[in-house]
């Protein structure tokens, strides 16, 4: 029992980082229509600027702050030099014109900081585990990500709900040209929308980056699972990404850990062995496929789409 | 007859058949042709191994076109038929069944039967969520092998002999592969341009510009969409045979989702519309990407905003600038 708590806290946290991914996706492709294959680009830029940025300073959470102004400003410049040129076309441009752009963000962090890989170092007092629960005990900076990325999924929902800002954005996703015709300036809207995405992005890098050694790829592959939590809860919708990211941190999560026994009580061992790491790793493709199936708009389509 | 054949028939007869675009082709083919020769007065064999490669993804690249640029379906998984013709050639090698005649068809029917499997769920779907339930289960095909430990797992799998086919052709000697990849392209070529102007291609053509009018006037766009789809997914199985015979490796690498995207950028390049664009443009990413290497120790620095700017600027790629005046 205690194990399986320790693992749905690990799956909250992924939720919670994959969200943070996600919500800048999702808005992004419902306000601009644009298919981005560089925002996992921008994960590993927040990541290798957390790492670079708190070695300088010395601090953590400086470096942290520091690294998400930075972000913040290479999203917008990204939009206003390349991204904005590509709204209104065809996907596959997007693919192409963004594929590109994902090539050039990788060569240029091995440029920058050469191939090998980054660690971030954290500050003694989250090194530690606390006791949570009678003989559970869990790393105090996994707890600091769930907390951390709630809070600022509290603010995104407060910023797009309860704000000017998030009211135009909010109308730029149901209908573009309205929000543009009562004259709404659409580009700065779309350069901030851009820059807000970017800055999650590179937010959720940065605070994975103590976990996993900061690398040139790292992007590429927890993109793929943003997209996957952004088709199931349906393009667009930030409360849908929200539900989704949970639900599919926890089945990736709960699934590696206790889909090896489960497959051994009704499989040889061998079999099992052979059978676990792949199935674990295709729980969250069949998910979505499934859903896709019955639902093809994702659960919580966004409303006027 | 269809439209376009009927086309370029009238052409042939009115004598202005030599339009630019057909010039190219035709100095592209021949060029083609003789790399080996040229290797071989210039005694550089990396060049008929470079070439090869792009005859190869070419002919991958060709098959994505079908569906992509003929038949409207973006598919962001392709690279999983490379994979599984692969693997098909990599496993029954490790097993000792090394003859080509089983191998390869055996790389052809596996990866039908997949894109039989997941054409039947995903074209349910269009546009964006089309892309991303390829890409779904491209990612399971890349995990599955992944799984395969007796295959190597994350590592892959050394292929110690290449596909044997008796006395009709050595892969081992470059140049009878390399004309070997040669002509399966071509005929590829021949393939996609009879689909596309047959029937068949007619009402695939259609259900990209308007598909609830194609089911409007009586077609079941989906059957003929997944027969496509199929074909498409055999034609690229073959490519992944041919692949593995080439790199004599197998890994989960080759079917990583950015290989995907590579065929990608590949077919829309060279011009989505036009019957040699994918080999237009596996040629000018494979050659580029080569040559900037020699340049620079950071190709991909000037590579990716190239792609940027076509998508940007060229919307018909490299082959919409060849013969474009023309419209």
């Amino acid at each position: 029992m205690l194990y399986f708590i320790e693992q749905f806290l690990n799956g909250i946290q992924l939720g919670m980082l994959l969200f943070l991914l996600a919500a800048g996706l999702t808005l992004i492709f419902g306000i601009m229509d644009l298919m981005n294959l560089a925002h996992g680009s921008l994960y590993m830029i927040g990541a290798y600027f957390g790492a670079t940025f708190a070695a300088w300073t010395g601090s953590f959470v400086l470096g942290a702050l520091l690294a998400l102004i930075a972000t913040l400003a290479v999203g917008m410049a990204l939009e206003v030099i390349a991204i904005r040129r590509l709204y209104g076309r065809d996907h596959l441009d997007h693919v192409l014109g963004t594929f590109g752009l994902l090539l050039f963000f990788d060569e240029l962090v091995r440029l920058v900081w050469g191939p090998a890989g980054l660690t971030l170092s954290l500050p003694s007092e989250m090194l530690n585990a606390v006791q949570i629960l009678p003989g559970l005990y869990y790393p105090v900076y996994r707890l600091v990500i769930i907390g951390v990325t709630l809070a600022v999924a509290l603010a995104l929902y407060l910023l797009v709900m309860r704000t000017r800002l998030g009211m135009l954005i909010r109308a730029g996703a149901s209908n573009r040209e309205m929000v543009g015709a009562l004259g709404v300036n659409i580009k700065l809207l779309y350069t901030l929308v851009f820059g807000l995405g970017a800055a999650l992005a590179g937010f959720a890098g940065l605070m994975q980056a103590p976990i996993l050694t900061v690398q040139i790829g790292m992007g590429e592959n927890i993109l793929i699972l943003a997209f996957v939590v952004i088709v199931i809860g349906g393009v667009g919708s930030i409360r849908g990404a929200f539900v989704a990211a949970l639900f599919v941190g926890l089945v990736d999560t709960v699934g590696r850990a206790f889909l090896p026994d489960l497959l051994h009580d009704y499989l040889s061992a061998n079999a099992a062995a052979t059978l676990a790491p792949a199935l674990s790793s295709m729980m969250i493709y069949l998910l979505m496929a499934l859903v896709l199936v019955v639902r093809p708009e994702g659960l919580f389509p966004a409303a006027g789409k | 007859m269809s439209s376009l054949r009927a086309m370029s028939l009238a052409r042939i007869r009115r004598g202005d058949w030599l339009t630019p675009r057909v010039a190219v082709n035709a100095v592209l083919l021949a060029v083609l042709a003789l790399v080996p020769f040229y290797a071989s007065l210039t005694s550089d064999p990396f060049l008929v191994t470079l070439f090869t490669r792009v005859l190869i993804l070419a002919l991958a690249a060709l098959s994505l076109n079908l569906i992509m640029g003929f038949g409207g379906m973006v598919s962001l998984g392709h690279a999983a038929y490379l994979g599984i013709g692969g693997y098909a050639v990599g496993i029954l090698a490790k097993e000792g069944i090394g003859s080509g005649f089983v191998q390869w068809p055996v790389a052809v029917a596996a990866s039908a039967l997949y894109a039989l499997a997941v054409g039947a769920l995903s074209l349910r779907t269009r546009g964006f969520y089309f892309i991303m339930i390829t890409l779904a289960f491209a990612q399971m095909i890349y995990y599955v092998a992944s799984g395969l430990d007796r295959y190597g797992g994350d590592d892959g799998l050394t292929i110690y002999r290449r596909s044997r086919f008796g006395a009709f052709v050595d892969l081992d000697n470059k140049t009878q592969f390399y004309y070997l990849c040669f002509a399966l392209l071509l005929a590829g070529i021949y393939l996609v341009w009879r689909i596309v102007n047959s029937r068949f291609g007619l009402v695939i053509r259609g259900a990209r510009s308007n598909e609830r009018r194609m089911r409007a006037i009586g077609f079941p766009t989906f059957r003929y969409k997944l027969v496509c789809f199929v074909i498409a997914g055999a034609m690229c199985g073959l490519a992944g045979a041919l692949l593995a015979n080439h790199t004599n490796f197998i890994s989960p690498a080759m079917m990583h989702w950015t290989r995907s995207g590579d065929l990608i950028v590949m077919a829309v390049l060279g011009g989505m519309h036009a019957m040699f664009g994918p080999l237009i443009g596996a040629m000018t990413f494979l050659l580029l990407e080569e040559a900037l290497s020699h340049v620079t120790d950071y190709p991909d620095l000037i590579l990716g905003p190239l792609l940027l700017l076509v998508a940007i600027y060229l919307h018909g790629g490299i082959g919409g600038l060849i013969g474009a005046r023309r419209g």
